[in-house]
């Protein structure tokens, strides 16, 4: 009833707006061609100038309203670049942005057509032609150089020392490995994946590498310490997004994918930062993926080195999970041990 | 170059045509050959334009039904329940349906309206009436054109009704998602509807696009030199160039994909592991097919705002009685595009892993585009400057196509840079760019196309007045809807979440959501107002009393207000001069079919 209701109210608006428009036909018929136009030549001109005034001001209101609500300083070393380069083309777009819709909106409201103004052929000028080519191609070349000094540093090969985790992204969610003591990752192909198993990566347990390999369900990384990430899919494409420290890279099956980065700040330090004390690390999948694509959430916790060593000694390798047969025959431990794993990767 | 010779068969036609009382040439009047099967380019024009507005209608009605999911993420619509059934089971949209929206929204309004209602309406409208000729290259081509874009559409709007759904992986449709219908439930049979229609689709812009090119090369009237041609006629050319050279790129990769999914291939697909068992496909490359795609991809944007151009720059220029600023450097700037578009698709995946060396290249060519670019917004602005403007609805659309081309434009800048692309990539910025540089300013090119040149379509005027609250409310509602977005995206809020409740860092938004679902409704009611203004007057609206209503210089307006198949009843006008000789030597216009005076100074 509300519904019919809703589409009656809007049927009558409709009604009323073109029974308005009929009329002012026949009210300019009335009124001579020539009088309707200056009319609304002068309507519309105010309406342009006062558009460019508002909508000034609207730019500036919409950004003191929301510049609270993006992310603030960059959580990573590398982040702070993209931060700056953010900053500057800002301000160049910015100011071309302003001078550019003020000349438009100035230009058509002082323009408009009025009884004897005579329009000024002017069909071209080579010297403001250069200039208006020659200035934005500076401009840019500067964008570009300073661009491209950055996407080479963000794209460069991570430090020899850095944290490695393998993210690897399903339908729908994120499945984390470290490699343990060793620092190594053994060894995974996707044919020995093998989810009731307790095998979510198709790990190959012959390989020696893969026995001290632990999965958590969030990913915890070390302050001020370099971390790479080696990406991949067992099935579609996602992307790893890490808005916090301005990073990104596709989750491409049968093709890795890395990327690297040093948290500056702890989760606690943010929450402080921040005054907020439900801040989290997020990590987004920013391909779509299928119809979970805006559920396929991951957590990051950023610690000192201490806590992360805490952290790490409780982990249990995946191995001993599955393996908890084979390790102690005992019936109950295994069958939990296992339960939990799966839940934990399959959420 | 003389077309006389070309169209000779067609001379009979057109003599039919030029008298309506004269019933010796009935085939010509038969209902089926002059309203369905019609090889008139007029009519051809006006079939693409009211399918265009038909599926515009569709797509932007599923924006508002995805739009309300995003706006009020927890309220339930039964209404909702009533049209769309189990796909919104208790009145909220499903995330399998929502996907499935967002998929249709994207195809329908790059290919079936802006590419097909703008470019297939306009080129088809233009080309021949104004480089003087009686109709395309081939009018029967042309025919096939619109008809292969109808069976596209068909096959389409079918994809819509069947069980499992339309393609729902996002309007790009990148293999793995589209190739495993495992992956995806829009990926069953949806995607083989959705691959076969956009096949027909580029038959359909093939077949347009060599006739419009061929049309601009060989059939100019006499003296129509192509310097002396309006920068419409450039723009189509252009945009015809870059359909021709890259929709077959598109369908090559579509063809893969579609030996993908039913082939047994491994062109796309590689290590995957789905629904419980591993498959055998190994040594494919998913990325293979966003460079195939891409390729058609980036050109395609191009392909949508060329046209908006070329008609924004006649129609600034009519309605300023100035010249257009520059033309030759508007040319060489389109052209300038038209080259770069090719050499710039890369810049899609920054992030897919590419090589960063290679990455650079893309970076530097991407950011070369915005020097032509920025030359046609300065060449615009100067076009209107000390010019004498009248506001008519047409005009008005092309300040604001102005407007929204340098808000979107400069967005670009920042994605261009790879640097700043990692952080934006694929959130809600990109949305907000795209949306404001290609959705609203093409959108705004063609309301402004259709304005401007309705009299000459249906012999009536819209009315003016529906069209200045139609400009101002779209005006208003396109910058509120998107220029807060860009923040979300600066949030890194990602693009087609269904819902971002349970996100710490992103719910913060959920009010601005609101408020942008709140204006899409309202700039949604105002199109169909437009729609409504559109029918009405094709009927009803005020009659054509002159020939030439904008006092354009320009051939089509040399035309009767109902000119038959051929267009012009006697001879082809000869062409002396350009089409932008507004308020030269004291005289408010001069047709391009007056010859240049003794002592006259040529442009």
């Amino acid at each position: 009833m509300s519904g019919f209701l809703a589409v009656l109210v809007v049927v009558l608006i409709f009604i009323v707006i073109f029974q308005i428009a009929k009329a002012s036909e026949y009210v300019s018929v009335l009124k001579g061609e020539k009088k309707a136009r200056e009319q609304s030549n002068r309507i519309n001109g105010f309406l342009l100038i006062a558009f460019l005034v508002l909508g000034l001001i609207g730019v500036y209101y919409c950004n003191d309203l929301l510049k609270g609500k993006i992310l603030g300083e960059s959580a990573s070393v590398q982040g702070e670049g993209v931060d700056t380069l953010i900053y500057v083309t800002l301000a160049i777009t910015g100011i071309v942005f302003v001078i550019t819709q003020i000349l438009l909106f100035w230009f058509a409201f002082k323009y408009q057509e009025k009884e004897g103004r005579k329009a000024f052929y002017f069909p071209h000028n080579n010297k403001l032609e250069v200039i208006w080519t020659v200035i934005p191609a500076i401009a840019l070349t500067v964008l570009v150089a300073f661009g491209l000094k950055h996407w080479f540093q963000l794209t460069s090969d991570a430090p020899k020392d850095a944290q490695v985790v393998e993210v690897t992204g399903k339908q729908f969610n994120w499945i984390f490995r470290y490699p343990g003591k060793d620092g190594q990752l053994g060894r995974r192909d996707f044919k020995d994946i093998d989810p009731g198993a307790g095998n979510e990566l198709g790990m190959d347990w012959n390989d020696p590498l893969n026995k001290d390999d632990f999965m958590p369900t969030e990913v915890h990384l070390v302050v001020g310490k370099p971390v790479k990430f080696i990406i991949g899919s067992r099935d579609v494409i996602h992307d790893v997004g890490l808005p916090h420290f301005r990073m990104k890279m596709d989750a491409v099956p049968g093709i890795p994918t890395t990327l690297w980065f040093t948290p500056k700040y702890t989760t606690k330090q943010m929450k402080e930062k921040t005054g907020n004390a439900d801040f989290t690390y997020e990590i987004s999948c920013d391909q779509m993926c299928g119809s979970g694509h805006y559920s396929m959430r991951g957590v990051i916790v950023v610690e000192t080195q201490e806590e992360f060593d805490a952290w790490a000694a409780k982990q249990k390798s995946t191995y001993s999970l599955t393996h908890a047969d084979t390790a102690a025959p005992a019936g109950a431990p295994k069958a939990d041990s296992t339960q939990k794993v799966v839940a934990a990767v399959t959420k | 170059m003389s077309n006389e010779a070309t169209l000779h068969s067609q001379q009979e036609v057109m003599h039919g045509a030029h008298d309506h009382h004269d019933h010796e040439h009935h085939h010509e009047d038969s209902f089926i050959s002059k309203y369905v099967f019609s090889m008139d380019h007029k009519m051809i024009a006006k079939q693409f334009l009211i399918t265009g507005i038909v599926w515009a209608i569709i797509g932007a009605f599923f924006s508002v039904l995805f739009r309300l999911q995003l706006g009020f993420p927890d309220a339930t619509f039964p209404w909702l329940e009533s049209i769309l059934g189990h796909w919104a089971k208790g009145g909220r949209i499903t995330a399998e349906a929502y996907y499935a929206l967002v998929t249709m929204h994207g195809t329908i309004l790059v290919f079936f309206v802006l590419t097909a209602g703008l470019s297939g309406t306009f080129s088809n409208l233009l080309i021949p009436l104004q480089v003087g000729a009686r109709d395309m290259a081939s009018p029967f081509m042309n025919c096939l054109s619109y008809w292969f874009f109808f069976l596209a559409s068909l096959v389409m709007m079918a994809s819509l009704f069947v069980q499992t759904g339309p393609a729902s992986g996002g309007w790009t449709m990148y293999p793995p998602l589209s190739a495993l219908g495992d992956a995806s439930i829009g990926s069953k049979i949806g995607v083989d509807l959705w691959l076969t229609s956009m096949a027909l689709f580029v038959v359909s812009q093939l077949l347009g696009g060599l006739n419009y090119i061929s049309t601009i090369l060989n059939m100019r009237t006499k003296g129509m030199a192509m310097t002396k041609m309006p920068l419409t006629i450039w723009s189509f050319f252009f945009t015809a160039i870059l359909g021709v050279l890259s929709f077959p790129v598109l369908l090559s990769g579509f063809i893969l994909l579609l030996m993908d999914r039913h082939a047994g291939t491994s062109f796309y697909l590689s290590d995957i592991f789905i629904a419980g068992k591993a498959l055998a496909n190994e040594g494919g490359s998913a990325i293979l097919y966003q460079h195939l795609f891409w390729f058609l991809g980036h050109p395609e944007v191009y392909i949508i705002i060329l046209p908006a151009m070329g008609m924004v720059s006649e129609v600034l220029a009519v309605s300023s009685r100035k010249p257009i600023f520059g033309y030759l450097a508007m040319i060489g700037s389109l052209f300038a595009i038209c080259i770069l578009a090719f050499l710039v698709w890369a810049h899609h995946m920054f992030v897919t892993g590419l090589n960063p060396f290679l990455g650079a290249f893309f970076v530097l060519l991407t950011l070369l585009i915005a020097v032509p670019s920025a030359i046609k917004v300065f060449n615009w602005i100067t076009t209107i400057w000390k010019g004498n403007i009248n506001f008519t609805p047409a005009s008005l659309f092309s300040i604001g196509f102005v407007s929204t081309f340098i808000s979107g434009g400069l967005t670009g800048i920042w994605l261009g840079n790879s640097s700043i692309d990692i952080h934006l990539h694929d959130t809600m910025f990109v949305i907000a760019h795209f949306h404001i540089v290609m959705g609203v300013s093409a959108f705004f090119g063609m309301f402004a196309g259709i304005y401007h040149w309705f009299p000459k379509l249906y012999g009536r005027f819209m009315n003016s007045t529906i069209g200045y609250i139609h400009f101002w409310v779209t005006m208003v509602g396109a910058y509120l809807i998107f220029w807060p977005m860009h923040y979300e995206g600066m949030a890194g809020m990602p693009r087609r979440y269904y819902d971002v409740s349970n996100w710490a860092s992103f719910k913060q938004f959920g009010g601005l959501n609101e408020f942008i679902t709140i204006v899409v409704i309202l700039v949604f009611a105002v199109q169909l107002l437009f729609v409504f203004n559109f029918f009405y007057s094709i009927f009803k609206g005020r009659k054509m009393t002159t020939k030439n209503p904008w006092h354009a210089t320009s051939l089509e307006w040399t035309t009767p207000i109902h000119a038959g198949h051929g267009n012009w009843p006697g001879e082809i006008p000869e062409v002396y001069r350009w089409a932008y000789d507004y308020s030269k030597d004291g005289r408010d216009f001069i047709p391009q079919t007056e010859p240049i005076g003794p002592n006259e100074e040529v442009h």
